[in-house]
């Protein structure tokens, strides 16, 4: 049967949602062999039982200092090493941007048609079709490669994870490092601030705040009904570039594309830009005081109200209910 | 020798117009407004300040690649600021994919000189924002991607990524590329000199003979990936508007516990 190469996105051995996701899709084309990434002291135990459990017949590890001392082209290199060992039919990874770019880079350097942000990975008779929502989700398309392997990113929340307990046989590889990898150093790395709350990409909901929040002090009331649902925070690029709160979490064309299966939009117009970010959410919400606001053309439940009253008595009520 | 910088700029379909797909399944820029695309003012932007700060006469060329009307985007960079544009124009470039335009460009950078090329963080209307990796792919240069602070020292560049996990700062000798968010600085607004003097910048055109590119290796024959199909969204069913009345808090409870979200 077919191999289909995985890339494993990870955080020190923790392997992320979005990864268990792409193995779970790589099953519809063939067979998942992950190639994990890591540093030389990582413990990749954890990692190589989850791969196993979702379905990795193989799991390919290379270990080298250079991906924390250079950054992307060195795991290009070794992504790449992996792929001339299993010749797959295919590959996917994750549609970070760090990934985005890796897999561009392995498509380059094999003749490969690259397909990025798919949001869906179908198997046709002509090899895999990626779904991929175009213009600010307006439009749906759907796209083959025609030469080399199928390199294919794909967004997070793509497919359900199931369990699928395969061998996961673990193999060492060695990776040699092209002068390009090297070139680039990081002279220091400042680890960003944990937030206690779901990744933003990968949550099931997601609760943002915009223009209309009016100060950072008051995106506590932002924070409160996320927490009150185990949700993520997100925000507009009005309320980031005012400095309420910090640009990791801004959705929209320049932030993180979401696709959530809850959306909640308070004190946001829905400008194309920010509609570009999260218009594939399942259920959309929207809390605006202007009945004209465009966010509404989107929304499933809309409220016409001022978010100052609407979401305290929203989060009081939800804590109420869960009590 | 003073430092040689080329921004890459696309001319782009006007997002707040009609974005759609031709016949041909290509993205439509013929019968739509276009604009340089509002990220790649970005790149222009930190080209400049780049340029400004070196003080021994850098020089900064505009590059773009695209249909006639794409020479707006060159002629934007000009007013901004740069001091000469080049606009590579072939009938054989429409509907390349990255790998195509990435090929067309990196011909262009070299023929057109380089220390350092600027691009913007991802293209408005493809959004992949993968052609800067690419573009150092094919120049075998260093890549410094997604940066929202950027300068360059004594031969060597520098910037700030903020990535999903850490802020890393980077560093690399030149020649490099670097691609620079909407996070790098507030692009200028052309001031009136800018304007008049952009009138008499040279801008040069050149097709695919002029940079040695057989016309089969880019656009729709030359790309490596098809679309097969493309579909307007279909409109989201109208949803439920309600106004508060003092409820609208406990309603909206309502409606979440309903679909199993509390
Ligand atoms: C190249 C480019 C890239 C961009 N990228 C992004 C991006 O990634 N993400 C993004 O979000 N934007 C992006 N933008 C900006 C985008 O165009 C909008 O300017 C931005 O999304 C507006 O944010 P907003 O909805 O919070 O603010 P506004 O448009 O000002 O809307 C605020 C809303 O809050 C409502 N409101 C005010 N007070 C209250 C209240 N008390 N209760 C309830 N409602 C209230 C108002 O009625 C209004 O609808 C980009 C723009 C460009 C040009
Ligand atoms: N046709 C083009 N001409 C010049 N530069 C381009 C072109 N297409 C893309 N670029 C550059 O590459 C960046 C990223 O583009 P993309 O990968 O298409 O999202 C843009 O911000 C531009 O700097």
């Amino acid at each position: 049967m077919a191999e289909v190469v995985v890339y494993v996105d990870h955080v020190d051995g923790a392997v992320r949602k979005p990864t268990l996701e792409l193995v779970t899709l790589a099953q519809r084309l063939g067979e998942p062999v992950a190639v994990v990434l890591a540093a030389p002291g990582d413990g990749l135990d954890p990692a190589v039982a989850l791969l196993a459990e979702h379905g990795a017949t193989r799991i390919l590890t290379v270990r080298a200092g250079e991906f924390a001392a250079h950054p992307v082209v060195a795991r290009a290199d070794a992504l790449q090493a992996a792929c001339a060992h299993v010749t797959p039919a295919a590959v996917l990874v994750p549609s970070s941007p760090e990934g985005k770019e890796i897999a561009a880079l392995l498509a380059v350097r094999t003749g490969s048609g690259l397909l990025t942000d798919a949001v869906d990975v179908e198997n046709s008779g002509e090899g895999p079709v990626a779904v991929q929502s175009v213009f600010a989700a307006s439009f749906t398309t759907r796209s083959r490669v025609t030469r080399g392997i199928p390199v294919i990113t794909v967004k997070p929340n793509a497919a359900p994870v199931e369990p699928a307990p395969a061998a996961g046989v673990v193999e060492e590889l060695e990776a040699v490092f092209s002068e390009r990898a090297t070139a680039v150093r990081v002279v220091s790395s400042t680890p960003r601030e944990a937030t206690g709350r779901p990744e933003l990409t990968e949550a099931a909901i997601v609760v943002s705040g915009g223009r209309g929040v009016g100060g950072a002090d008051n995106f506590a009331l932002i924070e409160a009904l996320a927490d009150s649902l185990g949700a993520a925070v997100g925000a507009s690029r009005a309320a980031v570039d005012a400095g309420w709160y910090p640009h990791s979490h801004q959705v929209g064309q320049t932030g993180k594309s979401v696709s959530p299966q809850l959306y909640i939009a308070s004190g946001i117009s829905g400008a194309i830009q920010h509609r570009a970010g999260m218009q594939t959410s399942k259920t959309i919400v929207a809390v605006n005081k202007d009945a004209e606001a465009p966010i509404f053309d989107l929304a499933d439940y809309g409220v016409v109200g001022d978010l100052f009253t609407v979401l305290p008595q929203l989060t009081e009520e939800i804590n109420n209910r869960k009590a | 020798m003073s430092l040689r910088i080329v921004v890459c700029v696309k001319y782009v379909p006007d997002a707040s117009g009609d974005r759609r797909f031709a016949e041909d399944l290509t993205v439509d820029r013929e019968d739509v407004d276009g604009l340089l695309s509002e990220l790649d003012e970005y790149a222009v932007e930190q080209a400049l300040r780049i340029a400004e700060a070196s003080g021994d006469g850098a020089e900064v060329t505009v590059l773009t690649v695209g249909p006639e009307d794409a020479r707006e985007a060159v002629a934007k960079g000009l007013r901004m600021g740069a001091d000469r544009g080049v606009h590579v124009e072939d009938e054989a470039v429409h509907g390349s994919d990255v790998m195509g335009t990435s090929l067309v460009l990196a011909r262009a950078v070299e023929k057109a000189g380089f220390d350092l090329v600027v691009c913007g963080m991802a293209s408005t209307d493809g959004v992949m924002g993968v052609l800067p990796a690419v573009l150092a792919e094919r120049l075998g240069v260093a890549q410094l991607t997604l940066l929202s602070e950027v300068s360059v020292d004594g031969g060597v560049v520098r910037g700030r990524r903020d990535g999903d996990r850490a802020a890393e700062v980077l560093e690399a000798s030149l020649p490099a590329v670097v691609s620079v968010t909407d996070q790098s600085g507030e692009a200028r607004y052309p001031s009136f000199k800018g304007i008049m003097a952009a009138k008499k910048k040279p801008v040069v055109s050149w097709d695919l003979d002029d940079l040695g590119i057989d016309g089969g290796d880019v656009g729709v024959a030359g790309a490596w990936t098809v679309v097969d199909a493309a579909a307007g969204r279909p409109a989201r069913g109208a949803g439920v508007v309600v106004t508060d009345d003092g409820e609208g808090g406990r309603q909206l409870a309502g409606y979440l516990a309903e679909r199993k979200f509390i």
